[in-house]
């Protein structure tokens, strides 16, 4: 039967990662997540888990590569400030190919910003906005269901491939309630990790979690083995929603919050006569390159959208490679694009592609 | 009127929120689609909220409105905000205990109901938003009163559920206001 209730987004990635087998939370609050935090500081305690609210990011974020060592699962979250200040911790954690899922509930930047939601941080997801050669999985997820799901597949993929997965939202999707259908039992896959540091008394060899390799040549043999990964992982794990591409003249590339706005677009372009489409990466690393290798013949342009100056654009046009038009419409600093933004882009490229 | 699209504002404390929840929550007893966004931040502190809820019998593309068929307005600001908003021959319910500005549109309906003064006589000021939700359900029809009742005692704690029926007893007086 499952459980049908109306929630927050915020509360539904703390259940998720609870039901998901997650005992272990470690953050700092900040708008717009906090109630991530909430909720875990009130259920874990009571559950044989643990919630540490930490003195910093900087803290939060090493107290996850420290329980991640043990092989158990862990959650931190935080807003794109926060999540800014837990960059060393992500690589070291990248180079230590621990699993662990961090959540960002983007808002607007750079600096302290403001509060309102954004999606601007989508270079430092994607690209490793820490240092040296390493990605995240990231996952972004368009509505509440999504946010639950989306939350236990996190912490499956990071024990399947060892590797830190990211939650990347904005305020919108923190803050606002839909019904969630939670399903009785989750699915929890579970990996080998005898190479977790639990302790054993002298009973077999010692582990050994780091990422330091002072020899470049056991350092580039330990980077290969991480491109390796990712790319087994842009094979395996890319996902995408493919809506409305059939006949589609424009084909619209959003993800999250933007990706719902372009859904009323699309509803309202059809009354009007104007047929268009939308490709939703749900991976943003892997980017889903498939889901635009499919529907490339079908429009005369493509046009991304974004709540940022244009950054998975980035991806869209090296995808595409000069083979179709790709443009561009957004806005910033914590601005939501309005239907009205988008149609009055969309007019312009049918103007130009008559 | 599919979906519903409802924009409630005005000040922080007049149950501006848990107005747009119970709305949500009663619609998902309906088995329709809902998305509640409430208004987040240092505005929701004393300044102006605002929610938006929208209740569908189809998948709900956006939860972010920009523009919405009913309104209900809590103070003069959010008047000046939101009129414009409202789509043709949507509706505008107003606290005209609070809101003294008039309504300048003439292509939608207008409900002025002295929310806050009938709440107040009743000894009561937190009602103010549940006279103002029962004229909404009225003219839009977006959810049942049985279920707001449902709603009711989905959301509040249990030590409030003794004032439930007179809850319902407001939101009759709302609806037939």
């Amino acid at each position: 039967m499952g459980q049908k209730l109306l929630m927050k987004g915020n509360e539904v990635i703390a259940e998720a990662a609870i039901r998901a087998g997650c005992r272990h939370y470690f953050g700092y609050p900040i708008t717009p997540q906090t109630e991530i935090m909430h909720y875990m500081a009130k259920k874990l305690p009571k559950i044989g888990g643990v919630f540490v609210q930490a003195e910093s990011e900087v803290a939060a974020i090493n107290m996850v590569y420290g329980a991640a060592s043990t092989g158990k699962r862990v959650l931190t979250s935080s807003s794109s400030p926060g999540i800014s200040l837990k960059q060393e911790g992500i690589s070291y954690i990248a180079g230590a190919q621990l699993p662990a899922v961090v959540v960002n509930i983007m808002r607007g930047g750079p600096g302290l910003g403001g509060i309102q939601p954004s999606q601007s941080d989508y270079f430092q997801a994607t690209k490793g906005g820490g240092h040296g050669d390493y990605h995240m999985v990231v996952l972004a997820p368009a509505s509440i269901q999504e946010m639950y799901e989306l939350t236990v597949d996190a912490f499956n993929i990071s024990d399947r491939y060892r590797i830190m997965t990211m939650i990347l939202g904005d305020g919108v999707l923190g803050q606002m309630m839909e019904v969630v259908n939670f399903r009785d039992e989750e699915i929890i896959e579970h990996y080998d990790k005898s190479w977790a540091t639990t302790g054993h008394g002298n009973k077999r060899e010692h582990n050994m979690i780091t990422s330091i390799h002072l020899d470049p040549a056991v350092l580039e043999q330990w980077n290969i083995g991480l491109q390796n990964k990712y790319k087994l992982i842009s094979e395996k794990e890319q996902r995408y929603e493919l809506y409305n591409c059939e006949d589609a003249e424009i084909i619209l590339v959003a993800y999250g919050t933007v990706s719902r706005i372009c859904k009323g677009v699309i509803k309202e372009a059809a009354e009007q006569g104007i047929r268009l489409g939308l490709i939703r990466p749900i991976t943003l690393f892997p980017f889903p390159v498939d889901a635009i290798e499919k529907v490339i013949d079908i429009p005369k342009a493509f046009l991304t959208v974004e709540m940022s100056s244009g950054q998975m654009v980035d991806d869209v046009r090296l995808t595409i490679n000069g083979r179709k038009p790709v443009y561009f419409t957004g806005r910033m600093g914590g601005m939501i694009p309005t239907v009205n933004n988008i149609m009055t882009k969309v007019m312009e490229i049918k103007e130009k592609h008559r | 009127m599919f979906p519903n699209e409802i924009i409630i504002a005005g000040f922080g404390g007049q149950g501006i929120l848990s107005a747009g929840r119970l709305l949500a929550y009663a619609g998902m007893l309906e088995d329709k689609q809902v998305s509640f966004l409430p208004s987040y931040g240092p505005e929701m502190r004393g300044g102006t909220a605002n929610c938006m809820v929208v209740i569908s019998e189809r998948e709900i593309a956006s939860p972010v409105l920009n523009s919405c068929n009913a309104l209900i307005v809590m103070n003069n600001p959010s008047l000046e905000k939101f009129e414009s908003w409202v789509k043709p021959n949507g509706i505008i319910i107003t606290d005209s205990s609070l809101v003294h500005k008039k309504v300048k549109r003439t292509d939608i309906k207008v409900f002025e109901i002295p929310a806050t003064h009938l709440a107040s006589e009743r000894g009561n000021k937190t009602y103010s938003n549940i006279y103002l939700l029962g004229k909404l359900i009225k003219e839009t029809g977006c959810v049942k009163p049985e279920n707001f009742e449902k709603a009711l005692y989905g959301i509040l704690p249990e030590k409030r559920h003794s004032m439930i029926p007179e809850e319902m007893e407001v939101l009759k007086a709302g609806m037939e206001y």
